[in-house]
């Protein structure tokens, strides 16, 4: 298996979907090698970090990270072995990274997100073993539609049409590949995500005063995830009730024009940007809200949802999300209608029936939503494809 | 030879607007009337033109035919508003003498849950439009989406009503067939006709399932069914929704068809009535008990499906809540909109019941879930509030 990040190394959903899947996957007896860049600036115990007896990972030493930008990328410490861009690197990386066909046995591949196709690729053609494609999101999902990379869609499409068979993390996804890379929709099949729950339990109430409701955002502050829309749905909750606060968790290229926008419209002292958080803290912040909102404007799945739900907190999302078509006991709007989704939660909140019920079969919905059931479809998946190249 | 007693329920809510929280105080407009007339017209072409047409013709063709029907009082209000061609159609079919119309409550409520006097009120609100449409008196009674128990039945006694419809649900037959007369437990006159929804759900809901063992249903096998029923019972109440002809079940499926080819079979072995003249021919055999709430939706035959969480329940306390203030007040528009809010589709629009398995709750609701409908319904509460405390 090649990814690209795991936790607690990760800036977002894809290091949190490997883990989940790589570990229910390894409980029903599939041996797993996680391959994954990483810098040897990280502690040796991160390298080979145990999963289960079955997984072991290998870190190729690299200084990809995941969601990285080709701006990104030329601004950090280069040593001498890297590439000069991002793609040289990505190649680079495919090559060292697909010499462990030879030498670790294995009997499919499967590699997550574009970084890696190359890697898999490379790695098929060394052992002929199948490949399968893990799509968390395309080039089109990353930057809403506007300025695709040519470099990484080519990147995206060869993986697509080389690869034995792709997973969508959802029918939105599905359906972008059929439209944007002309894939034939029976090479390609949907598994959802699921929510890991060894999350941090507390019985502390983590709210700030008892007056103000709090609304969270928490995601990469990047145009696909709709942070610019948050504020604006803030904005136009604080005209009608004051008594709200609103917190932006996460970190990205946006944030300084985010926290900017936010000052020009009066709401310095109504949202707090935290910054990125991990852990405990993590699960805290989604326990101190009232209501998540994920206002994305094209999410291929969407794990926060989950959990905040795991945190027994209920959601508002957008309907332009692959989790929107799997989760029903949650609120949705489209991206844009701020209007809509300013409604909603303060309606929401304002009748207490409705958020209690909302509340109750979000507790009990989130129980569905465990990886063994992904990791069963993968299992099979990988039986058929087997069964058909071998 | 068994007796046919054929009932439809044609019925539609206005649908309420997405009224927002924002819209509270600033305007009173909650149903959309835009998309209650597309609706309606919609329903109109596929349903009640060519039903409306078939049956006017088997009405003419078969003397012996008969038919029955209940209309909620908002549907009768929006054909005259947006198809009074299609009603000119029902007046037809009514005016051939060969039908008999029912009532039931004119908003389509569940007032006789909430509020005794205002489901009486209703019911005279509804008897009195059937008379100026239809120029008929009705002497049967039955209750929205069939809300039954023994309760009702003594007191729609007293309202002077000779027969009531309920669901023929085994629990409360046991091991009695729902083809015969009954009569509620404690009453004088009043008899109790039961849908045998073996029979009726044939039609409604399994018409077109291709997995169904008998599909593709002919009106000749059909008949065979009801033929065999001859041995065990005296009457088939074969009750359903009017729109199952052209709205639930689709003109492609054949269902119109079937519907024109059906009574020449039937007629070989067996008699049309209305519910009035079944209760003249028929004696009661048995008395039945219902002490507890039946109603004909879903499994469990209750009323789970309008009021069975915690959104229904505070929405619905909410509304009823507000009777006292709004009789004193005699304002007509505030009273309407009040009515209007009762009609039990709001309620069923917020039902999480099945939602996780997206069935026919979830084919019906306008809503993209039932916290938007819980929502709007109650921004709309509060408006009227504000509109009680003003006028």
């Amino acid at each position: 298996m090649y990814g690209w990040e795991f936790p607690p190394h990760n800036s977002g959903g894809l290091g949190t979907a490997c883990y989940g899947l790589t570990k229910s996957l390894s409980k029903l007896g599939t041996q797993i090698t996680f391959v994954l860049p990483g810098l040897s600036k990280i502690p040796s115990a991160d390298f080979i970090k145990i999963i289960s007896a079955n997984t072991k990972t290998i870190r190729i030493n690299s200084p990809i990270i995941g969601y990285m930008t080709s701006q990104e990328y030329f601004k950090i410490d280069k040593n001498d072995i890297y590439g000069p861009t991002l793609f040289a690197e990505v190649e680079r990386y495919a090559q060292e990274a697909s010499r462990l066909a030879k030498t670790e046995k294995h009997d499919l591949i499967h590699a997550h997100d574009w970084m890696t196709y190359p890697a898999g690729l490379k790695a098929k053609q060394i052992s002929k073993k199948p490949l399968i494609i893990h799509v968390h999101a395309t080039e089109f999902d990353r930057t809403g539609g506007h300025g695709v990379n040519q470099h990484v869609y080519k990147i995206e499409k060869l993986g697509m049409e080389q690869a034995d068979h792709i997973i969508a993390v959802s029918n939105f996804t599905k359906n972008k590949i059929i439209q944007h890379y002309h894939i034939p929709p029976e090479k390609i099949t949907v598994v959802h995500n699921a929510v890991d729950f060894t999350n941090f339990k507390s019985n502390r109430d983590f709210k700030i005063n008892k007056k103000d409701k709090i609304i969270l955002f928490l995601g990469r502050i990047t145009i696909q995830k709709g942070p610019d829309w948050f504020v604006y749905l803030a904005k136009r909750i604080l005209d009608y009730d004051p008594n709200y606060k609103f917190i932006v968790v996460g970190s990205g290229d946006m944030e300084g024009k985010i926290i900017e926008k936010a000052a020009e419209l009066n709401l310095a002292d109504k949202i707090s940007f935290t910054g990125f958080l991990r852990g405990p803290e993590l699960d805290q912040i989604y326990q101190m809200a009232d209501l998540y909102v994920m206002p994305s404007i094209s999410e291929p799945f969407g794990i926060t949802p989950l959990e905040a739900m795991r945190n027994n907190t209920p959601c508002l999302i957008s309907k332009q999300s692959g989790v929107s078509e799997v989760l029903h006991h949650c609120l949705k709007a489209d991206f844009w209608d701020i209007n809509k989704m300013a409604d909603q939660i303060i309606s929401i909140l304002k009748y207490p029936e409705g958020y209690q019920h909302l509340k109750e079969n979000t507790a009990q919905e989130i129980k569905k939503f465990n990886w063994d059931e992904p990791a069963q479809k993968c299992l099979s998946l990988y039986k058929k494809i087997g069964e058909t190249k071998w | 030879m068994v007796n046919i007693c054929f009932y439809f329920q044609v019925h539609q809510p206005y649908r309420l607007k997405k009224y927002r929280v924002f819209d509270i105080g600033q305007h009173h407009n909650y149903f959309d009337e835009q998309k209650n007339k597309e609706i309606l017209k919609k329903v109109a072409t596929k349903c009640y033109f060519p039903a409306n047409k078939v049956i006017l013709n088997l009405l003419k063709e078969h003397p012996e035919l008969k038919v029955s029907y209940s209309f909620s009082g908002i549907v009768l209000e929006q054909l005259e508003k947006y198809s009074p061609k299609a009603l000119n159609l029902f007046q037809k079919i009514v005016n051939t003498g060969q039908v008999e119309i029912l009532d039931e409550t004119y908003h389509h409520s569940l007032a006789f849950l909430y509020s005794k006097k205002e489901f009486e009120e209703q019911i005279k609100m509804h008897t009195k439009k059937i008379k100026q449409l239809f120029g008929q008196k009705p002497k049967v009674f039955r209750n929205t989406e069939l809300i039954y128990n023994n309760q009702l039945a003594k007191h729609i006694e007293k309202l002077g009503y000779k027969a009531i419809l309920a669901e023929g649900w085994d629990h409360y037959l046991q091991w009695r067939s729902p083809n015969f007369v009954y009569q509620p437990p404690k009453t004088k006159r009043i008899k109790l006709l039961l849908k045998n929804y073996k029979l009726s759900d044939d039609i409604a809901f399994r018409f077109s399932d291709k997995n169904w063992k008998e599909h593709p249903l002919t009106a000749e096998k059909y008949a065979h069914w009801i033929n065999q029923t001859n041995k065990n019972g005296e009457i088939v109440n074969l009750f359903m929704d009017y729109e199952t002809f052209g709205e639930h079940q689709w003109a492609d499926t054949g269902i119109f068809r079937f519907l024109a080819s059906l009574p020449k079979y039937l007629l070989r072995f067996n008699n049309f009535v209305t519910p009035s003249e079944a209760i003249k021919r028929l004696k009661p055999k048995d008395t039945i008990n219902i002490p507890h709430l039946l109603s004909w939706a879903d499994t469990e035959r209750d009323v789970s499906a309008w009021s069975g969480n915690r959104m229904q329940q505070s929405a619905l306390k909410n509304l009823y809540q507000l009777q006292r203030q709004i009789k004193r007040k005699n304002n007509k528009q505030i009273l309407n909109d009040w009515r209007q809010l009762q009609t039990s589709d709001h309620f069923y629009y917020m039902c999480t019941k099945f939602f996780n398995d997206g069935d026919v709750h979830k084919y019906f609701n306008p809503y993209d879930s039932p916290y938007d409908c819980f929502i709007a319904f109650m921004n709309i509460i509060n408006d009227l509030k504000t509109r009680i405390k003003k006028s």
